[in-house]
């Protein structure tokens, strides 16, 4: 990272999970675990953000919203499987509809497993995102350069 | 302890016996359906102070249509919805009907298949 | 003048932390119809209890929503052991009591932050929210975890709370209680939260009666209906008498919850204050079998668990109708001609929980 970095907003959208996730996402913007001392924001509009925390696994019916958000999403963008589920469908993977983790389909930067998370993880994983994000801006400004 | 009874009723009796008990003013507490090996299980259950009661219909196969009770109790719409999804059920006349676009599921009534044929990659 | 539009409202939605799909009819500005379609997060829960034996899908079922979760296993071990024909040991009983009123406070106290988000009061939102914490340390202390408790198991419960602790979280409780009734005062007194709720959404008792309606929303009409009246776990022991407001509106379903917090408190010091020393749980042996609608109350009302087994290790079928699954048709009945800008206070004054809803 360097020395000035980029505040990253995130948007939250849940896949099909148990809630137990997205309120601990929500727990992490309260006053105990604060993530908007890094500059954090949580906003509703794809186009306004930088990190898509997905919590919950892929089923057939939330497919199109994902894939809708993440593309809508400006570059360069990462996304956070938040969770167990998110991660690979946890304890729903046997069921009929559950199709899997998120990364069947949008790519996945950091992958956040638990059950459910804690927001201490959440946060680790939100760090980490913001050095991926970094990396991948010098890339796209490397090839700008190149051209 | 707790109060309820469980009891076999005809299907042909089944609107009759809705429209009793809604002006008798019990609430519609659930409709569930439950798919065993020679048969299909319809439960309509109702609540009034505590005392719980739920009608069983037993259907033979998915062919015969069942009436929506939607008229009676318009809640009822989201559990008829629900059933034909899930369990293939023709549920006629229903106040909301979705026409199997309730639950888009990747199996369709999948609750009405023994073995579901589930092949996405788990590797 | 009143041409029809339909604007869609969701899943991806900025207050609501939950995909729920509305399409509402609106003839310029007032709502006149919503339709709802829902199934963006079912999972096919029900269907899993043929791949999870009886005593694994007791994390299953806590799973099914992470607000309640805790009721939801619990309500699951009600029905199989009437299944089973266990009796579960006082304590226990005790135990389950105090855990289902910790987590209705602070399932409550998250409902009323979201809803002081709703209507864009922000640091109210993350007031409640801060007194929520305290509430999530207790049940970290006694249960390990934060949101799924993992506390409940078919003959009674995993742990037990020492006494010293139960005397501690009774005074921390008490700490507590002051706090939340200055937060119950914003919400309760202040003008600009009023002037949201008041009258906004108004369910008639004939209609929360006609339509279904459960818990806190039913309550709120003028119906004293609790299914913790019925005495499961050790409410049957406690003495207490349903909280219910009249109006029917916004205000009312806020007064109700906030209300219970108070009760819940007290519920929980009563508890202690009965407990005894015993065991915690009961032998489990062989197998469920027969039919059993198991029936507790949730933050967000009455649950239903119908549990069919046949006698081998996993049930036949197991069926859960959820109170949001409930209050859907009140919802759309309140909906209906209100003004759109009302529309997210709406929904979230039913205290939506979509998971629980579309399993």
């Amino acid at each position: 990272m360097s020395v000035l970095s980029k505040s990253p907003w995130i948007i939250h959208y849940d896949g099909s999970s148990c809630n137990g996730c997205d309120i601990e996402v929500l727990a992490s913007l309260m006053p105990r675990y604060d993530v908007e001392r890094f500059g954090v924001i949580n906003t509703g509009n794809p186009k306004h953000a930088d990190i898509l925390l997905l919590t919950g696994s892929i089923n057939e019916q939330n497919k199109p919203v994902v894939q809708n958000i993440y593309n809508q999403m400006p570059n360069p963008k990462v996304v956070i499987a938040v969770g167990i589920c998110a991660t690979s469908g946890g304890v729903f993977r046997e069921c009929y509809n559950v199709l899997g983790g998120a990364d069947k389909v949008v790519p996945v930067d950091v992958y956040a497993p638990s059950c459910p998370i804690r927001p201490e993880a959440l946060i680790d994983a939100v760090v980490k995102a913001l050095g991926i994000l970094e990396k991948k801006k010098a890339a796209s400004l490397a090839e700008e350069v190149k051209k | 302890m707790i109060q309820q009874t469980i009891v076999e009723i005809t299907l042909d009796s089944l609107l009759a016996k809705v429209r009793e008990l809604k002006y008798e003013g019990w609430r519609l507490v659930q409709i569930c359906c439950t798919k065993l090996p020679e048969c299909l299980e319809l439960q309509y259950s109702f609540d009034k102070d505590y005392v719980y009661q739920s009608f069983k219909i037993i259907l033979k196969d998915t062919s015969t249509p069942v009436p929506s009770i939607s008229a009676v109790y318009l809640s009822a719409f989201l559990y008829e919805n629900e059933i034909h999804d899930l369990f293939d059920v023709k549920v006629e006349n229903i106040a909301v009907d979705y026409k199997g676009e309730f639950y888009r599921t990747g199996i369709k009534h999948a609750f009405n298949q023994d073995e579901k044929p589930k092949e996405t990659s788990h590797e | 003048m009143s041409k029809r539009t339909i604007i869609p409202f969701g899943p991806q939605h900025p207050v609501l932390p939950e995909p729920i799909h509305l399409d509402l009819v609106l003839e310029d500005e007032k709502v006149v119809e919503a339709i709802p379609s829902i199934g963006f997060i079912h999972r096919g829960l029900e269907k899993l209890v043929e791949k999870k034996d009886f005593q694994e899908y007791t994390y299953v079922a806590e799973r099914i929503c992470g607000i309640c979760s805790f009721i939801h296993g619990l309500t699951y071990c009600m029905a199989v052991e009437e299944l089973m024909k266990i009796e579960v040991p006082e304590r226990a009983q005790y135990l389950r009591t105090i855990w289902s009123e910790l987590s209705r406070i602070h399932s409550h106290l998250l409902w009323l932050g979201l809803t002081a988000d709703g209507f864009g009061f922000e640091s109210l939102f993350m007031e409640s929210w801060k007194i929520r914490e305290y509430i999530l340390d207790i049940i970290e202390e006694t249960t390990g975890g934060r949101v799924i408790f993992g506390s409940a198991k078919v003959g009674g419960v995993r742990r037990d709370i020492a006494p010293a602790k139960l005397e501690e979280i009774v005074k921390k409780l008490r700490v507590y209680q002051k706090k939340i009734n200055d937060l119950g005062m914003v919400f309760l007194d202040d003008t600009t939260v009023k002037h949201r709720t008041q009258g906004v959404g108004i369910l008639t008792t004939e209609n929360a009666k006609a339509l279904g309606a459960v818990g806190p929303m039913l309550r709120a009409s003028g119906v004293a209906m609790d299914i913790r009246m019925m005495g499961y776990a050790a409410y049957g022991k406690i003495g207490f008498a349903p909280i219910v407001e009249t109006e029917g509106d916004c205000y009312s379903r806020c007064k109700v919850r906030i209300r219970e917090l108070a009760q819940s408190i007290d519920i929980i010091e009563k508890c202690v204050q009965q407990m005894k020393e015993g065991v915690i749980e009961a032998k489990v042996t062989g197998f469920p079998n027969g039919e059993f609608f198991a029936r507790s109350e949730q933050p967000r009302g009455e649950v239903i668990y119908y549990a069919k087994a046949n006698g081998t290790k996993f049930l036949q079928r197991l069926r859960v109708r959820t109170p949001t699954f409930a209050n859907i048709t009140p919802l759309l009945e309140i909906l209906k001609g209100c003004q759109l800008a009302d529309v997210p206070i709406l929904v979230l004054t039913i205290d939506p929980c979509i998971s629980c809803a579309e399993r």
